[in-house]
Parts: C-alpha cells; structure tokens; sequence
C-alpha cells in the first residue's frame, strides 16, 4: 500500500494510507442498504432522529436575516404550533423535536445567533471561502475566527481540493489543522468536496487527512457540486471512520449533506450507519445530515406513519 | 492581543485567546452543552430492529398434488407414487409430487423424440427463438410468483430468488432464444446441427435458473428434453411447465419427471437419449458418467468446486471483505462456485479477519420470506446434517472456528454463517466441499504460493483474485486453474459468460456462445 | 547388396532424450506382409509412460506460457526438419511399408502441410474461439481457450503419417503435452519423427513418443491422475469404452476418434473455456 507522508505541527511525520477502493463493489455494497426495510416502531425512532440530526440549511446568495430567522423558527419547532395542535386533535403525536444545527453563511452567523438563544440548537457557519476555497489561508483563517467569534458552535470548512488535485497534500493537510486551532470550542466539520475528488480513492486519502489533522465530523459536499452526496461515497467515508475508529480509540462523526431529500433516503443512509458503524454513531453527536428540503418529508412521513394519512407540502412552511 | 497574533503564535496566547472566545459566545457555549445533555442516543436494540418484512406468499397457488409433466400434458405416474415436499424454512408441507419410474422416462423419452421427428424439429429457427423470447416475458411478468415459489422450496433468501435466481433465469431464455436462427454463427466455419433428445437433471440449489440454463440452450440449438428437477426442489420446475404451456411450445418439446435418484438414473439410462446433461455432486456425476461410459451419448458435467478467494495486501480490502461474504454466504453456500477457500496474504490475515468477523455480525440469518434476510434456510434435512457433521469434524481437526453470535429460528433448518481460520492444506475442510455457509481460511506469502495452494484441488471451477495490481491480477488469472476467474468481484453470473470447471468440477460450458456447444454437433 | 545390414534398435522419445525402456525388453517390427525385420523397437512398459506423463507435466507449463507467435516458429520448423529428413521418411515408408517412392513422398508432403497448417493456427484458435461477453453490468468478461494439460494420444494402428502428425499437432497447438503411444503399423517411425522434435527447438518433455503393445499399458491410462486428456484414435472399441470408463475418476477428456484432420475443433478438443471477470470503475 503507497502513503502519503504529511509533516505535523508539532514536529513529526505521520504517514497518511492511500487506502484502494474498488468503485463497483462499494456501489453494489452501498445500494444493498437501499433494500433494507425496518420496523413501524424503528422507523418512527428513525425519523424523529433523522429531524435530530438535520443540519437545516440555508446557502444562497440571496439570503437575508429575515430569511434566516424564518429557517430558525422552522429549525426550532419544524411543525409550525397550529398545526401540531390542530393534528394533535385526532392523533397522538410526540413531540417533533428540534433539528441539530442550523447551517448558514459567515454574515448570517449574527442573526442565526439571536434567533437560536437560549434554544440549545447550534449554529453552523460554512466557512474558508465556501464552496470553492480558493482564497489565501490566512484570510480563510480570519473568516474562521470571526464566524466563532460571532457565536457559531460549529464550522463547516471546504478543503483545498485544487492544491489536493496538485498532490499538495501538506497544504491541505495544513489548513485543516489551522482552521481545527482557529475553532477553539467550535466543532469542526471538514467538507471534502467528494463531487469534486471524483475518484473513491482520493476520497478515502481525505477523509483519513482531514481526521489527522483535526476533523471533529467528515462531510461529503458543499451542496454546490454535482453529485453532492451519495449513498457510496457516504460509506467509503464511514468505513474511513471505522478504521480511524479501530486504529486510534477516536470516534470521528459523519455528515453527508446535499441530495438528501427523502425520509426515505434518510433511512436508508442511517441503516448504512448502523450496519457499518453500528448504534453509537447513530446520534446527532456523530451524525448529521445537510438537507434542507429533507426535514419537510421527515414530517410527511411522521404524520403519515401516524394517522394513515398523507399530508401535502403546502401545510408545511417552504422555508 | 489581536486574534492575528493569536493563531500565529498558538503556544503561549492560545490560552487567553480562548478565554476571550468563550467571553464573546458565553449564550451559545452554554446551549452547546445543553443540547448535548438533551440529545437522543438511540439506546442499542431500540432502534433498527430490522421488520419482519414477509413477502406475501398469497402470489403463488401450490397444488396438493403434481403429476409429471409429459406431452404437454399433466400425467399421473405409472407408479401411483408421491411424495411430500417440505419448506425448509419452517419443516411445513408443500404438497405433494409425483415419482417417475422408468416407464414415466420411456413416456417422456418417446414424446420429446416425437417432437424431434416431428414439429419441432422441421420448425425454422426463427420460430424456435419466437418460442423462447415468449417463455422468457412470461417468466418476466410472473417473475413474482416464481420468486416466491423458489423461496418456499429452497429456502433461500427472497432478495436472492427476487434479484437473482429469477431475473437471471429469464434472461437466459431471452439471450438464448436470439440464437435459434443464428446458429450458423456459432461456430465460425462449420456446420452445426442439433443432437435430438436430451436428458437433463439438475440440483436443488438454484432449481429455476438452473433449469434456464439447461432448457433454454438446448431448445435454442433445436433438441427437445426431458428434465429432471431435484426431489428437494420440484416446484419451479413445475410451474415452468405452466409456463410452457401458455407460451403454446408444441407437445413434447419440453417434458419434466419428478422423481429421486431412480427416476434419473431411468433418464441416463434411456437408450433414446442422445444427450445427458447434469448439475450436481461429483460423486453423482461420475455415477452417471459411469453409466454412459460405454455408450456414444454426449455428456457435459457441471460438478462441485472447493474455489479459493485469493485476497492480496494490496486489495480493495472493504471490498474483498464483501466479495468474501458474497463468496461464500451467498445462497447459504449452496453454490457449486462458492468462495469456499479464503487464502489472505500473510501480511494482512489479523486485520483482515478482524474486519470479516464483523461484518459477518451483521449478516441476518432466519426467514427466508423476509425481505431482510441474507442466510435463509439450508435446502434440506440432509444438507443441514451434513454440514453440521463438517463442521464438527473440522473443529476436531484443530482448526480455529468463529461464529458470530446471531439469532437463529428454532424450527427449520439453519446454520449460522462460521468460519475455520489457520487451516492447512491437508485439511479435510479444506479439501472438501461442504455446500454450506462454512468458510476455510489459509494465509500465503508470495502470489506463486498462493497459486500453488489455489490450484491443489482436484476441482477446478472457480477462484477469485483480489489485488488492485492489474498486472498481478491478469497473471494471477492466468495461472489459476479454474474455468471462471472472478478479479475483484465474485459469484457474479450472466447469459453471455461461459460457465464451466476444469479438472474435477466437469466438462461442457454453459452460457454465451460456449454454451451452445454441448447441444449441437459439429460436422 | 552384399553388405551385411545394421538392424537399428529403435529407442524411445522421452523428456526430450532417447532412452531405452526401462524394461530392457524389445520387439521386431518387420517389413509388411514379410517376416523380414525391419528394426528393433523398444516395448514400453507402464513405467516408461509414467515417466513420460511426469516429463510431460513438467514442461507443460512452460509451453502453454510461451508467445504463441513462439509455439507457431516451433511448429513452422517442424515442417522445415521433416523436408530435411525426407530421404529417411521416404526410405521407411518405401522400404518398411512397400509404398512408392512417389506415394512415399505423398505422405511426407502431407505431413508438412499438417506441420504448417497448426503452425498458422498458433496465435488464431483463441481469437477464433475466445470471446468478450457483453454481461449486463460493469465489468469486463472475456473467455479465452486454455491448455489442458497432459495428453495421452492413442494413435490408429493402421499407419496414416498425416494423421499422426495431425493428432500431435492439434494437441500441441493449444499448449498441451502429448504422450503418444504410437499404432502397430509403422512404429519405426518414432526415430526420424522424433528426430524432427528433437531438432525444432521444441522443449524437452513436450512431445514424448511411445512402442509397445496398448494391452499391456491401456490400464494405466485412464486412470493416471496427471493426464488430464485422451485423444483415443485407434481403432480398438472395446480399449476405448474401458479407457473412457477408467478415465473417470479424474474426470479425463475423453476424446473419440475423429474422422477429419486440419480442423479447428480438433484444437478445440484439448482446451479449457477460461472466463475471467473484473470490475470496470474507478
């Protein structure tokens, strides 16, 4: 097996695996979660976790504070309280519980910061000149600390892909441990850009980079590159995990974020979780997804599994 | 202190600078914690209970009592003898079949070569292919219920007979039946033509596909046949003779005897076949090898295997470890070409097993009609004694054993998948086939090594290479003595791929062109 | 003519070498339709096939994984050293068998177009009979016709020259070995034939040539668990069913007398459909 050496900050050299993949296999391991069917009861568990691991996403260029308060209140209590008690009226809910996170650009920080107080729910700020990361480090660096300085409890930040591309894996591996030191408390979330990685292999050689240098979860997409997250790339990551996990005692989360938008998929993927990782994973601590246009089918589907019924998007808010 | 400073000189202001972070976000450090407190951990065993998820076996009618199938017509047999059928996934009844004796064959012989002299012998080739590609639609569009049907039979897993068995079975007669007119392509510069009647008897392991295989070459070359199911397996057969039926294949075209080891022993001894084709054990195999020795009856041999799975240092090793379980999980191991050797290269043996053991935790073994299953039932009473005695021998041989801790039902006839790990060539687990999810594990050194322990069987069916070397690989490939190669997948089947062993494990190919050539003669 | 003749002990043909038998016995073989010797043969015993059959899986290996364009030179220089031994052909045939000088050379032109025609399939069978299978999925599969392994060839008692060289070389063609038992009616012909091996640059052991009497060794045969094939030619029935009955147990290629010669399918008798599969991704 080839390595690639990176030097550490602290002085030192750790050698970083580069791990072959074989494409065709991990595709057809990946689609076997897709058959899996689980139970009324486990279902129901699994939607309401699945709302518990969302990191409700905003990242547009035209986003606003009013925008970002709207997606707050939504991530707060995803089933807006009329509704909740006029369907409550006929079925016995439980509680919807609030998502994870709520993921936004550095400049809306602030606004997320006073819409979440005193709400447990985090903010994450996306970070080092997301999506691309094309920008000086120390400028990255700059972003990151005022994004935690603004109140933002995790950052989301994108990997050099073009310097890993070049082979400057020290560059990329540098960085990370920088942005890791800037965090401070913050978790950090290290965006691979797997759209852009292409090949399984290069994104198992990041993967196991990024938890070297410092990565508290992995996640797969900036949610700007196609394809965002899949099935296949989320389990190459996941197995990267469980080997971080075997070597080092460290238990490093997962977040696949964009193209999930089904309660189904969702399912799919945390059965994915659950076969490879197994049941410590499945928690927002270590798992999380980044949707947006997820957490309204959750809801569908909580309400179907409930009452029998199928609801239609326009009860729920579009935010 | 500028928070410039800060990141560049970490060692001595990392401290204030922190204190000064933590002052700035005080409000959303304190959620943090909370949130954390508050966060559901899904307690193990609480969530993911995988649901029973049953198909419905509402889809498939199963008859108290089948006749055999002779002249397109259901005839009771000469012997007024039947007897019981049984699910091995639950010991339950499914009905009852007839027993063929040799005056059943005789009938059966006489009606396939009536159809040879006969209609379907004078039918042009283009009609013999319209015939096929009909049955293959038919089992497309009733491919539910023969999923269904193989399971309740065979015990294997539905997501198996669902995704595999059945799909693949009409697509042999859909590749198959573009053949009929086109034979003249099958061997390039020579003329071919068919044999006239054929005997086929084929195993309890993969019952309707492996009756695709048989049938559908055999009638694409122009030969009629009479086909023996395997007594543990009788159902898909019979309902492919449904399907015969509604297609409107001329009488006697295809003719199917129920019945034990006597009733096809009555078929390999028929003096009017001009063709035996088997599938199955080796001892049977050169049984009826043996009783057509002395005769000038064409034979092609699909035999056992004890294939090796080959696993480099430098293989995809997520990936191996998934061709392994497929190797030799799949169908409960029931396979004539299953993975049944691990050789993994010395320098990778402790982490590669460690990663096997778990993966192998996760595999679920029960009921087989549930959609979540991926080790359903072993075949038969017998089968399932015969591996629990492999297995408990081979534990005396001293071999290191491990079976993962998984639920098996109490009534019907499972067995765990296990594995034997350190084992030495001479070792009779390793020797012999097992046809069971039973798993030996040896370790090599060099790719020469390995070749030379992969080859020291007398079979020859199969092997699989896992390395991410191309040139190793195709050398390794090379050099392995085996009529399917498997590199960097395994037990992987289709149409247009030629099957077949070397040595031991048989002769005749079955599958693409090379398939052809058992039922046509070459002048 | 009064010079007195030097009658030749034939020897056999073994891992590239001529031994006698180990059995130290010998036969005549005598001009046809006369009592006159010819020559002096040596009667292989079971031990001298084994030896053969051990040489012949010896060097197997290495033949199957010579270029074929190789094997095709070697086969084309067999054709090259049986004109050069014409006169020793012609001799025997005209003066053991009673042909014509020009039915002698007849037989001598045939066998070389024999030598030249599987010389040209060399590097042909496996494009002509392999395969690459369109599966429905991503991989690659393709089937390509592998050696066998040790052939034992049975040949016909009634002398056919271009027969016996056919049967040779359809089972060389395809990287086998071959132990060949040569027929009763001109067994001499061993020495210049095997002459013609010796000096192709064909390894040693690939082709061994064997005299002697099929009774006594017919029961080593099928059951030799190192000969993977027979090539049964002679016209011995009741040799051939007991043959293809003992050759069971090691499940043998039993391949039957064949009517035809310079064909493909007689190459195709003593090769193996390998399918390899691989993945085709990233």
């Amino acid at each position: 097996m080839t390595s690639v050496t990176v030097k550490m900050p602290g002085g030192g050299r750790i050698s970083i695996p580069h791990f072959p993949i074989d494409m065709v296999n991990a595709n057809e391991r990946a689609s076997s979660f897709t058959t899996r069917s689980i139970k009324k009861q486990s279902k129901m568990d699994a939607l309401y976790l699945a709302i518990e691991m969302t990191d409700l996403t905003t990242l547009e260029g035209m986003d606003t504070p009013g925008k970002v308060k709207q997606l707050c209140a939504k991530g707060i209590h995803p089933v807006p309280q009329h509704l909740l008690k006029e369907v409550s009226k006929n079925y016995d809910f439980r509680e919807i519980p609030s998502v994870a996170a709520i993921c936004v650009y550095p400049s809306m920080v602030p606004h997320a910061v006073e819409a979440l107080a005193g709400t447990g729910i985090n903010i994450a700020s996306v970070a080092t000149a997301f999506p691309s990361g094309q920008l000086d480090m120390r400028m990255k660096i700059k972003e990151v600390e005022k994004c935690v300085k603004d109140g933002a409890t995790e950052i989301d930040m994108v990997i050099d892909r073009g310097a890993f591309h070049q082979g400057r894996y020290q560059k990329v591996f540098d960085e990370i441990v920088a942005v890791k030191d800037a965090c401070g408390d913050a978790h950090l979330k290290v965006i691979l850009e797997t759209g852009e990685l292409k090949t399984y292999d290069n994104v198992r050689l990041a993967s196991w980079m990024a938890m070297e240098a410092g990565a508290d979860f992995i996640k797969t997409s900036t949610g700007k590159v196609s394809p965002a997250a899949t099935m296949p790339v989320t389990l190459i990551m996941l197995q990267a995990i469980q080997d971080y996990y075997e070597e080092t005692g460290k238990k490093i989360g997962m977040k696949p974020a964009g193209g999930i938008r089904t309660a189904k998929q969702a399912v799919h993927y945390l059965c994915m979780v659950n076969e490879v990782l197994g049941t410590d994973w499945l928690s927002p601590d270590l798992f999380r997804f980044g949707a947006s246009a997820l957490l309204n089918d959750l809801i569908k589907q909580i309400f179907k599994q409930q009452s029998g019924q199928y609801y239609y998007d326009d009860i729920l808010s579009q935010d | 202190m500028t928070k410039k400073k800060a990141t560049k000189k970490k060692a001595t202001t990392k401290k204030k600078a922190s204190t000064k972070k933590k002052a700035a976000k005080k409000v959303a450090k304190k959620t943090i914690k909370k949130k954390k407190v508050s966060a559901h951990k899904i307690k193990p065993g609480m969530v993911f209970e995988y649901d029973a998820a049953p198909e419905s076996s509402a889809v498939v009618n199963i008859k108290p009592k089948y006749d055999l199938f002779i002249g397109n017509e259901w005839v009771k047999p000469e012997s007024g003898k039947y007897i019981n059928n049984e699910n091995p996934a639950t010991t339950e009844s499914l009905g009852k079949f007839a027993v063929g004796n040799d005056k059943d064959v005789d009938k059966a012989v006489k009606a396939a070569r009536k159809a040879y002299d006969g209609e379907w012998g004078k039918m042009s080739g283009k009609d013999r292919g319209k015939y096929l590609f009909r049955i293959a639609r038919i089992l497309q569009e009733r491919a539910r219920e023969f999923a269904v049907l193989e399971t309740l039979d065979g015990g294997k897993p539905i997501k198996e007979s669902r995704d595999v068995d059945i799909p693949l079975a009409a697509a042999h007669f859909f590749y198959n039946a573009g053949w009929a007119d086109k034979l003249e392509y099958v061997y390039p510069g020579k003329d071919v033509k068919s044999i006239g009647v054929c005997g086929q008897i084929i195993p309890w392991n993969f019952p309707l596909l492996m009756a695709a295989w048989k049938i559908a070459p055999a009638l694409a070359c122009g030969n009629t046949i009479v086909l023996k199911p395997a007594e543990q397996t009788p159902l898909t057969a019979l309902l492919l003779a449904e399907v015969c039926q509604e297609a409107g294949l001329p009488a006697g075209v295809v003719n199917i005897v129920t019945g034990e080891g006597p009733t096809g022993a009555a078929l390999v001894a028929h003096k009017d076949v001009n063709k035996i084709a088997f599938t199955g054990s080796t001892d049977i195999g050169k049984l009826i090898a043996k009783n057509v020795a002395r005769t000038n009856k064409k034979l092609t041999l699909e035999l056992g295997g004890k294939s090796a799975n080959i696993v480099f240092a430098d293989a995809a090793i997520d990936q191996a470890i998934e061709g392994v379980i497929n190797g030799i999980f799949f169908n409960q191991g029931h396979v004539c070409c299953a993975g049944s050797r691990l050789l993994v290269e010395e320098s990778i043996h402790d982490v590669f097993v460690k990663k096997l053991k778990k993966r192998m935790s996760t595999l679920r073994v029960g009921d087989p009609m549930d959609k979540n299953t991926d080790i359903g039932a072993i075949n038969h009473k017998e089968q399932f004694d015969k591996i629990k005695e492999m297995v408990a021998a081979a534990k005396k041989e001293g071999c290191d054993f491990y079976q993962p801790e998984v639920k098996v039902p109490r009534k019907g006839y499972y067995h765990a998948p296990c594995f034997f790990d350190n084992c030495s060539t001479s070792d009779s687990i390793v020797r012999d086939e097992v046809f069971g999810p039973v798993l030996s594990i040896m370790t090599f050194r060099t790719p020469e090594e390995a070749v030379a322990k992969a080859n020291d069987t007398q079979y020859g069916l199969a092997a699989g290479v896992w390395s991410e070397k191309g040139s190793k690989v195709h050398q390794v490939a090379g050099a392995l003595k085996a009529g399917i190669i498997w590199a960097n997948t395994y037990n992987k089947f289709d149409p247009t791929s030629p099957f077949g062993g070397y040595k031991e494990s048989g002769f005749g190919r079955e599958g693409g062109r090379h398939g052809l050539l058992p039922y046509l003669e070459v002048k | 003519m009064s010079n007195l003749k030097v009658i030749k002990t034939v020897k056999l043909f073994i891992g590239g070498e001529f031994p006698r038998t180990e059995s130290g016995r010998t036969y005549s073989f005598n001009v046809k339709g006369t009592n006159d010797q010819y020559a002096r043969l040596c009667q292989a015993s079971r031990k001298d096939f084994r030896n053969s059959v051990e040489n012949s899986r010896k060097a197997q290996p290495g033949w199957a994984s010579r270029t074929a364009y190789n094997r095709s030179q070697i086969l084309y220089r067999m054709a090259e050293m049986t004109e050069g031994k014409r006169v020793e052909f012609v001799d025997l045939f005209k003066n053991a068998l009673g042909k014509s000088e020009t039915e002698a050379n007849l037989m001598v032109d045939e066998a070389i177009d024999t030598f030249v025609y599987y010389s040209g399939f060399c590097d042909k069978y496996q494009q002509v009979m392999g395969a690459v299978n369109p599966v429905a999925g991503p991989f690659h599969n393709f089937t390509t016709p592998e050696a066998t392994g040790v052939v034992t060839l049975i040949d016909a008692d009634e002398f056919n020259f271009a027969k016996l060289v056919d049967s040779i070389s359809a089972i060389i063609t395809g990287g086998n070995s071959v132990v060949a038992l040569l027929g009763k009616g001109c067994p001499a012909v061993l020495a210049p034939l095997a002459e013609v091996f010796k000096t192709s640059d064909l390894p040693g052991g690939i082709i061994n040539l064997l005299t002697g009497d099929l009774d006594e060794i017919k029961g080593f045969i099928g059951n030799h668990m190192e000969v993977r094939a027979i090539s049964f030619q002679n016209e011995r029935e009741d040799v051939y069913f007991e043959m293809k009955a003992d050759a069971i147990d090691n499940m043998k290629r039993m391949i039957p007398r064949r009517d035809k010669t310079r064909s493909l399918d007689l190459i195709l008798d003593f090769v193996e459909a390998k399918t390899v599969w691989h993945p085709i991704g990233q």
